[in-house]
């Protein structure tokens, strides 16, 4: 079954072409890596189907609805949510009232909120620091802590945008495991990463943006055999360390 | 526990004070003190907790007290409920002042801007509309001793009709910190886009903090205008108000519980240090509000509070 | 009401406007380069003022001769200011710089209060009530110096904002904030002489109006409200957008006291104000919203 599906979205800003007639789609249930070189437009599509940019043409729809359009807060609502490249924690509150923040996407209940948003914790490995002020986290646990925000608003598709890149091995390892948790919980995820190892891993199918065009999508082992995408991001010699 | 014990035995010492001090002046000093934390506290719900800055919350002070005063001078209605209907015009005005701005995404210098030209917009009708009294203002009749009509012979009464409403208020506000549309306030104060991310209305909880602060602000103003028997378009809409009003939050620290509270006891024992020379000279007292909130914004970025909560994460962390 | 009477109303808010455009333009340029609303602005213009009628009564002094005095003090104040005030905090919070020049204004207006009173004060010069002939109507003379400096000092100033190396670096600046350090000056100073230069715009306008404007201790605040609406009209940052603005502000408040009377006419003002804000916050003139 399609949950999300995107037709011709383009995005100008001034004469660049951020977008360019990108359609795809994610099934239930399916974790898609999307990858591309800098300034590919990956954050843009995101933006775009979230809301937070309207798109110039082409439509996303959610669940077979129409989602175009609509402000970021009512897209939240409707069970499709994001995390930020660059994160945007909640300095002034601790690590789970920033997670409450998003529990009370789904209920009124502080209390409710509350015991939402440390089962959160636990699955994302962030228990340990709930008390903590958010602005005291390294950079890798605040990527952690994006996550379960968006995680505690209960979507049903979870975008996240690098939520791997700058941590460490270690750290990448725990995340994955924290990305396949999620998806055995039901829920469908489109992962931006550089991090070729993680992204090829854990993806069920990879789709590659460049200059604003998708120019593929299919299984990661066929990806990394792809001519277009070997020229344009993934270059010989790194393909050919990707086993 | 010791901390509700130290908050019951304050409470006690509160309310005992008119019992045992009988100086009308220390009364009517402490009553001025608990106004301007009420009143302070109204401003923080917008200002510290949402982060949205208004400089003319002058607007709703005024709105209160000539509401209550006008109903009780043409209607005869008591100041009880008049305050009520303040509260509610007060709700009504900031409504459309809070849909107008936050419609259009008017933020920070901006929306304080905007405040301060509706603030001087009532200010200046009140000012040449003589069914509100014009520029003389308006005089509440005095009825003696008349409880009922918020007219009390002795002044202490005042104190304590002031003492329970920022009580009330102090506990409805650490209520609303702990809750859904609280949290949401911080967040978007925080930063708005993470919170639209996350389902918030950035539109509906602007709205709903305004709504709560014009309230709030508006009973403080119905307070005054009876406290004093009278109202005037400079004392009630003027900037020099709105900056009375937003001065304790900032100084004891917008956003917290506890800095609006602190911020009135602060710069009430300061006018009682300096109260010799600031009798001679008028203008004083401002001047050297000016000087601190400089040095605040220097010196206590985040008030008091601010500065107090620092301290104590940096204990934690050594700990 | 005759068309004289709508003329010379016309003609007299056009005046005003010149002097409202030469304190909008130093809010302008403070606004410009360092992205900080001043609302000691009118603070410093009532201060000029004081300094004005004070140079008058005791020394004798014309009020536009004392401007060749009184502009370089303004310019060093505003200087001063800028690195004891405003510098600590361009890095904080907006609101925090907004407090910080409302502390000042607070301050500084009360220090008027304390030293001066509150009483307002007149200065009548020889020519108070000379009056020039335009057509059908008259002009009176103090109003028609005070546009034409206010002119000359705008256009003054445009010419060394165009020419000169530091008027690159205060535009540049205002372009960008780093945009200063291009032309090898440090940004601090960039920052402080904009400063002075607002505060000595401001003191100009100050200084004119002394012939037929009252000095008190809040005669700031009308000036820079009415300066405020002048910049939101015409686009905070704007030069030509203040010089526009102030113009129209002058002759909606002239040609509005002709229906409205008393202090009622500012409502106009501050409706076209709240109006602006809430449709264009960028500007009548449309430029570029910061
Ligand atoms: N709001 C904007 N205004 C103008 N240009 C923008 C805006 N947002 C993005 N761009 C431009 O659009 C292009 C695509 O940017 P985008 O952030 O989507 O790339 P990306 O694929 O996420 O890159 P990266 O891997 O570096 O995160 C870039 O050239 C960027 O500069
Ligand atoms: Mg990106």
């Amino acid at each position: 079954m399609t949950l999300i599906e995107v037709r011709s979205l383009s995005k100008r800003f001034g004469g660049l072409q951020a977008l360019s007639e990108v359609s795809l789609s994610l099934a239930q249930g399916e974790i898609l890596g999307l990858i591309g070189p800098n300034g590919a437009g990956k954050t843009t599509l995101f933006a775009a189907v979230t809301g937070f940019v309207r798109p110039d043409g082409g439509s996303v729809r959610l669940d077979g609805q129409e989602i175009t359009g609509l402000p970021p807060h009512a897209i939240c609502r409707r069970g499709l949510a994001r995390t930020f490249q660059l994160v945007q924690p909640f300095p002034e509150l601790s690590v789970v009232e920033n997670v409450m923040v998003g529990a009370f996407n789904r209920t009124r209940s502080a209390a409710v909120a509350r015991r939402r948003a440390l089962e959160v914790l636990a699955l994302t490995r962030l228990a340990p620091l709930a008390g903590r002020p958010a602005h005291a986290l390294s950079i890798g646990l605040r990527k952690r802590l994006e996550l379960a925000r968006a995680l505690a608003t209960e979507p049903r598709v979870l975008l996240l945008d690098e939520v791997m890149s700058g941590l460490t091995p270690t750290e990448v390892d725990e995340t994955v495991e924290v990305i396949r948790g999620i998806r055995e919980a039901g829920v469908s995820i489109i992962v931006i990463e550089h991090v070729m190892a993680a992204v090829m891993g854990l993806s069920d199918r990879i789709a590659v943006l460049h200059h604003g065009e998708l120019i593929a999508a299919a299984t990661p082992a066929e990806i990394v055999q792809d001519r277009r995408v070997i020229d344009a991001y993934l270059g010989e010699p790194l393909a050919g360390k990707r086993e | 526990m010791p901390r509700t014990a130290a908050w019951l035995a304050l409470l006690a010492a509160a309310a005992m004070v008119p019992l045992v001090i009988r100086s009308e002046y220390v009364i009517g000093t402490l009553t001025l003190m608990y106004f301007f934390a009420f009143v302070g506290q109204g401003w923080n719900i917008l200002g510290g907790y949402a982060g949205q800055f208004s400089f003319g919350h002058a607007l709703f002070f005024g709105i209160g007290a000539y509401t209550s005063s006008l109903c009780f001078l043409k209607l005869g209605l008591t100041p009880w409920v008049g305050m009520w209907l303040g509260a509610a015009v007060a709700v009504g005005v900031g409504l459309v002042t809070g849909h107008l701005s936050f419609r259009y995404g008017l933020r920070g210098a901006y929306f304080a801007l905007v405040m301060l030209a509706f603030a001087e917009i009532f200010r200046v009708a009140a000012t040449n509309w003589d069914f509100v009294g014009g520029s003389f203002g308006i005089l509440v009749p005095l009825q003696g001793h008349a409880p009922r009509l918020f007219q009390f012979g002795d002044k202490r009464y005042f104190y304590y009709v002031i003492l329970a409403m920022l009580l009330a208020l102090t506990w409805a506000v650490a209520r609303l910190e702990r809750s859904r549309l609280g949290y949401q306030m911080i967040a978007i104060r925080e930063n708005e886009a993470a919170a639209d991310a996350l389902g918030i209305n950035p539109y509906r909880v602007k709205l709903a903090a305004m709504a709560l602060s014009a309230a709030v602000t508006a009973l403080g103003g119905a307070f005054y205008a009876q406290y004093f028997s009278y109202i005037d378009p400079a004392i009630g809409f003027g900037p020099a108000n709105s900056i009375e009003i937003l001065l304790r939050p900032i100084i004891g620290g917008a956003g917290t519980l506890w800095g609006p509270l602190l911020g009135a006891l602060l710069l009430g024992l300061l006018g009682e240090g300096t109260r010799g020379l600031v009798k001679s000279y008028a203008g004083l007292h401002l001047m050297l509000y000016g000087v601190i909130l400089m040095g605040a914004v220097v010196f206590l970025p985040r008030g008091v509070m601010g500065a107090l909560r620092s301290l104590g994460v940096g204990a934690a962390e050594r700990a | 009401m005759t068309a004289e009477v709508v003329l010379s109303s016309l003609a007299n808010g056009i005046m005003l406007g010149g002097l409202y455009a030469l304190v909008a333009l130093g809010l302008t340029l403070i606004f410009g380069v360092m992205k900080v609303i001043n609302f000691a602005h009118g603070s410093l213009m009532m201060l000029a003022m004081y300094a004005t009628f004070w140079l008058a009564t005791t020394a004798g002094l014309d009020p536009y001769l004392s401007l060749l005095l009184t502009l370089p003090a303004a310019f060093a104040f505003g200087y001063a200011i800028q690195r004891a005030v405003i510098a600590p905090v361009l890095r904080a919070p907006e609101h925090n710089q907004l407090l910080m020049t409302l502390g000042l204004a607070l301050f500084l207006d009360n220090l008027a209060l304390v030293v001066f009173t509150a009483d307002p004060r007149t200065l009548l010069v020889a020519y108070s009530q000379t009056t020039v002939p335009l057509g059908p109507v008259r002009l009176n003379l103090p109003r028609l110096l005070a546009f034409g400096g206010a002119l000359l000092i705008s256009g003054l100033l445009w010419l060394f904002l165009k020419t000169t190396d530091l008027g690159r670096a205060l535009r540049a600046s205002s372009e960008e904030r780093d945009g200063a350090a291009l032309c090898g000056i440090p940004v601090g100073r960039v920052h402080a002489m904009a400063f002075g230069i607002g505060t000595a715009c401001v003191a100009a306008a100050g200084g004119m109006a002394v012939p037929f404007f009252y000095v008190s201790p809040e005669v700031g605040n009308t000036f820079v409200i009415t300066a405020f609406v002048v910049v939101v009209l015409g686009g905070l940052g704007s030069f030509p957008g203040a010089l526009v603005g102030g113009l129209l502000v002058g002759v909606v408040e002239s040609l509005g006291g002709l229906i409205f009377h008393g202090s009622l006419a500012q409502i106009g003002i501050f409706a076209l104000f709240v109006a602006v804000l809430l449709v264009r916050p960028a500007g009548l003139l449309g430029a570029r919203h910061a």
